[in-house]
């Protein structure tokens, strides 16, 4: 084995648990595939990992990594269906059950595909496929799920179990959609990854985010040909990329056109627009999460006087058109607003259906009335939409613009 | 793989999608049953025609109607025989019931050899 015994006792065991972390999703992928048991594969994967942990600083990191876990969760795997005595039903192929060598794991990464579509499978509820997915393909632990989601461990844990048992008795496959079903399927699994997202978002949970940012890579690597993908990840970078900008010291959201833009994250930009620039060259036609990146990319410019708003409008008439939403219709209309002024963008606002009570149309109507320098009359809008607010921050700011429009 | 059964309850809903499913649902009888898909199916008659059977306390209890107060009601059966339940969603998703109506598919138990 390589990686002897150099570096510190610390740095063995942190470069250890870097690596082995990596490999869960493929080791768990894999063990499904072979025994069709979520939950021997979970608590099996656990044993390998701890062990690996506790062996990869003293004897070095293995050559293939997944292979080694792989070997030592089949082993252990194995050893508790003989104790179970259900061998015949469970076991997939008994090729390896006698060798004692590590088992090349496959090269092709469609396992962990498998494992995150079939997490993702619309026959099971939303909260079950983000429950899901963060346990199985991001690793997360029961307990940072259920504080992620704000519901005790209890709490996820029964729902992880439901979920598991859901997949059994209802026969969900375990299996990459067939071509036909792809496009509907992927967007199922994309769904899951923004909504983690935005739980992180709003949340100002950077790991949230993070992780989710994680899981939008990984799908846009096994997918390759796939633009969507591409799209989310570019979508989300960029809006995560503005943390360091969103709100000020006492926690009030800053405007866009008043961030500073030295406190983007250059990186996460970057990636951004490299996502971008994939997805259009991937996508026959783009999709509703490159289409929405490509908006947010209208927003990633240091100066606000130089967004393209007409850039802005044509993009949302291209979403309206293949995914209309009360919400896509709202900023829609802002960006009328901006690009033909004050009045075209109330008249826009009027025509948005279905958000009322939304205290982000009153904000709306009271922003246009501000920059056109109608004070008085965005006063009782901002105080309105001030009201409705969701968070502290949101109302304390729209409080202040009413006051001082 | 061992292909799975699965019940398919083809049921009423209020609420159906908004252009009804004119099709023939022969074509799709046909389609299955020459593929070897569907086992058996039928269309039952109307709630009305039920009978619930009971035997409570040594007593045969028998009523008129449904099982269930429901407004929904069951209107006919098909047993598949498929690869897993994906396949059985696209061939319940293509029965015009699933536009003028609902489709529950629950797969049979199956039972682990000792």
């Amino acid at each position: 084995m390589h990686g002897g015994a150099r570096g510190a006792p610390a740095q063995r065991a942190a470069e250890a648990a870097a690596i082995a972390t990596g490999q869960r999703a493929r080791v768990v992928a894999t063990l499904i595939r072979d025994f069709g048991d979520w939950g021997l594969a979970e608590d099996c994967l656990q044993d390998a990992v701890e062990r690996a942990l506790r062996t990869w600083p003293r004897d070095g990191i293995p050559r293939s990594p997944a292979a080694w876990l792989t070997t030592v969760a089949r082993r252990r795997a194995i050893d508790l269906l003989r104790r179970r005595s259900v061998e015949r039903a469970k076991l997939a192929g008994a090729d390896w059950l006698d060798g004692e060598e590590v088992v090349e794991v496959p090269a092709i990464e469609d396992e962990r595909l498998r494992l995150i579509f079939t997490c993702c499978h619309p026959a099971m509820s939303l909260e079950a496929q983000v429950a899901l997915t963060l346990r199985f393909v991001a690793g997360l632990t029961t307990a940072q799920i259920a504080s992620a989601f704000l519901v005790s461990e209890p709490t996820m844990s029964q729902r992880l179990l439901r979920a598991k048992q859901r997949i059994a008795t209802a026969g969900i496959p375990y299996r990459v959609p067939d071509e036909s079903d792809l496009a509907e399927r992927l967007d199922s699994v994309l769904g899951v990854v923004y909504l983690v997202f935005n739980a992180g978002y709003s949340a100002a949970d950077d790991e949230l985010a993070e992780e989710a940012i994680r899981l939008g890579r990984t799908i846009a690597t096994l997918l390759p040909r796939e633009a969507e993908p591409y799209g989310l990840l570019a979508l989300m970078l960029f809006q995560h990329g503005r943390r360091g900008a969103r709100f000020d010291a006492d926690g009030l959201p800053v405007p866009f056109e008043e961030q500073d833009s030295a406190r983007w994250d250059r990186a996460a930009q970057a990636e951004a627009d490299d996502g971008v620039r994939h997805g259009i060259r991937l996508a026959t036609r783009p999709g509703r999460y490159l289409l929405e990146a490509m908006i947010a990319g209208c927003f990633a410019v240091t100066r606000a006087d130089v967004i393209d708003w007409s850039e802005v409008v044509a993009l949302h008439d291209a979403l309206a058109e293949i995914h209309p939403s009360p919400i896509g219709a709202l900023n829609r209309a802002i960006a009328i607003g901006m690009r033909d002024g004050t009045d075209a963008g109330l008249r826009s606002l009027d025509d948005v259906p279905g958000l009322d009570g939304y205290y982000l149309v009153p904000a709306a109507r009271a922003d246009l009335l501000r920059r056109a320098g109608r004070a008085a009359e965005a006063a009782p809008l901002y105080a309105e939409a001030a009201a409705l607010a969701p968070t502290d921050g949101e109302r304390r700011f729209l409080e202040r613009r009413a006051t001082a429009p | 793989m061992e292909p799975v059964k699965y019940m398919m309850f083809v049921v009423t809903d209020s609420n159906k999608d908004t252009e009804p499913d004119e099709s023939d649902v022969d074509l799709w009888v046909d389609d299955l049953d020459a593929r070897g898909k569907r086992l058996i199916g039928e269309v039952l008659q109307p709630p009305a025609a039920a009978t619930v059977v009971r035997v409570r306390d040594g007593q045969r209890l028998l009523t008129d109607g449904p099982f269930t107060e429901s407004k929904e009601w069951i209107c006919g059966f098909d047993i598949l025989e498929v690869e897993d339940l994906d396949e059985a969603i696209e061939i319940a998703a293509r029965h015009p019931m699933a536009r003028n109506g609902q489709i529950e598919l629950r797969p049979f138990m199956v039972w682990d050899e000792a």
